[in-house]
């Protein structure tokens, strides 16, 4: 296998693994965001609130894979 | 393949200084802030009936406190300025980057000996030392607060604490949590910003019509959201770097 094949793979697995933790993680945040909005339904602002600022947490592990991929790629 | 560069490319020295597309393009950014935070105090000083970009400022603002005060309670008025400006600036940095022209704009400049051609304009949080100058403010302004609350001896007994070894290796860990948050900080705006330019470039390249409006539309989502986590976090991290630990 050539080496820039092997660059290749190397840019699909890390983005390709680094997505799947943040998926399940943004999922179970919606879920169970969902799941409290269905039980007090007051709290839409709060919950709506920390909702986003768990999903930035979460979503930032998959920036991370995809800036180490970006800059395999484009360097 | 549309070229992408990870980096800024510089466009032209002034006074030995090299100055890169990014930081040519915060310039405005910044005279677009100056100049809104003008009208706006200039405004708010008249007498009278005042115009609808006033009172749009105002709600703007307004709904931004009510943010904070969830946080904060009663202290919020002591750190909203510094948290507002953050957020203020990263919102109109993200938004300007979206703007026609920006990227699209090229310049031919001289790089050593060859010709190559730059974007004159480049989204300024798509540049890792702009995110990483923001996080380092607001990570220097945790500090500040916290050793301006706790006192200097507080402040270090967080980290160093000798009482028993569990504290002590708590301690150490804290050290480097409190160092990974610049990290984090800066890594997260600027991946999503850049990532969302990459994102509208190779959109554009694939289908030239109308496919890339639906991601100018997540983009501008993008940015607010962006904005309003950096100045959250920023919120969440002084609120719990203040408080008296037991």
């Amino acid at each position: 296998m050539s080496a820039e094949a092997m660059k290749m793979l190397a840019i699909a697995i890390s983005i390709a693994v680094g997505a799947i933790g943040p998926g399940l993680g943004i999922g179970m945040i919606g879920s169970k965001a969902v799941e409290a909005l269905g039980r007090n339904p007051e709290a839409e602002s709060q919950i709506r609130t920390t909702m986003i600022l768990a999903l930035a947490f979460a979503e930032a592990i998959a920036i991370y894979a995809l800036v180490v991929a970006l800059i395999l790629k484009f360097t | 393949m549309p070229k992408i560069s990870i980096k800024a490319e510089p466009i032209f020295h002034l006074f030995g200084f090299t100055i890169t597309n990014s930081f040519f393009t915060s310039f405005f950014v910044f005279l677009i802030t100056v100049f809104i935070s003008v009208y706006f105090y200039q405004q708010s000083k008249k007498i009278g009936k005042k115009n609808g970009f006033y009172y749009f400022i105002k709600f703007f603002i307004k709904s931004i406190y009510q943010l904070f005060y969830s946080v904060f309670g009663e202290k919020t008025s002591i750190f909203f300025p510094i948290l507002f400006t953050l957020f203020f600036y990263i919102i109109l940095q993200n938004w300007f980057g979206l703007m026609p022209g920006i990227g699209s704009i090229l310049i031919k400049t001289t790089e050593g000996l060859e010709t190559i051609t730059v974007p004159l304009f480049r989204g300024n949080n798509a540049d890792l030392n702009t995110t990483l100058a923001l996080a380092l403010i607001a990570f220097f302004s945790i500090q500040f607060y916290s050793i301006k609350y706790l006192g200097i001896g507080g402040y270090l007994k967080k980290f160093f604490n000798f009482a028993n070894p569990i504290v002590f290796f708590i301690g150490i860990l804290d050290i480097v949590s409190e160092v990974s948050k610049i990290l984090s900080f800066s890594f997260r705006l600027f991946g999503n910003i850049f990532a969302g330019e990459v994102l509208m470039t190779i959109v554009a390249f694939l289908i030239p019509f109308l496919a890339s409006f639906p991601f100018l539309m997540l983009e501008i989502f993008v940015g607010f959201v962006q904005a309003l986590v950096f100045s959250m976090l920023t919120a969440v991290f002084i609120s719990g770097a203040i408080e008296v630990h037991h």
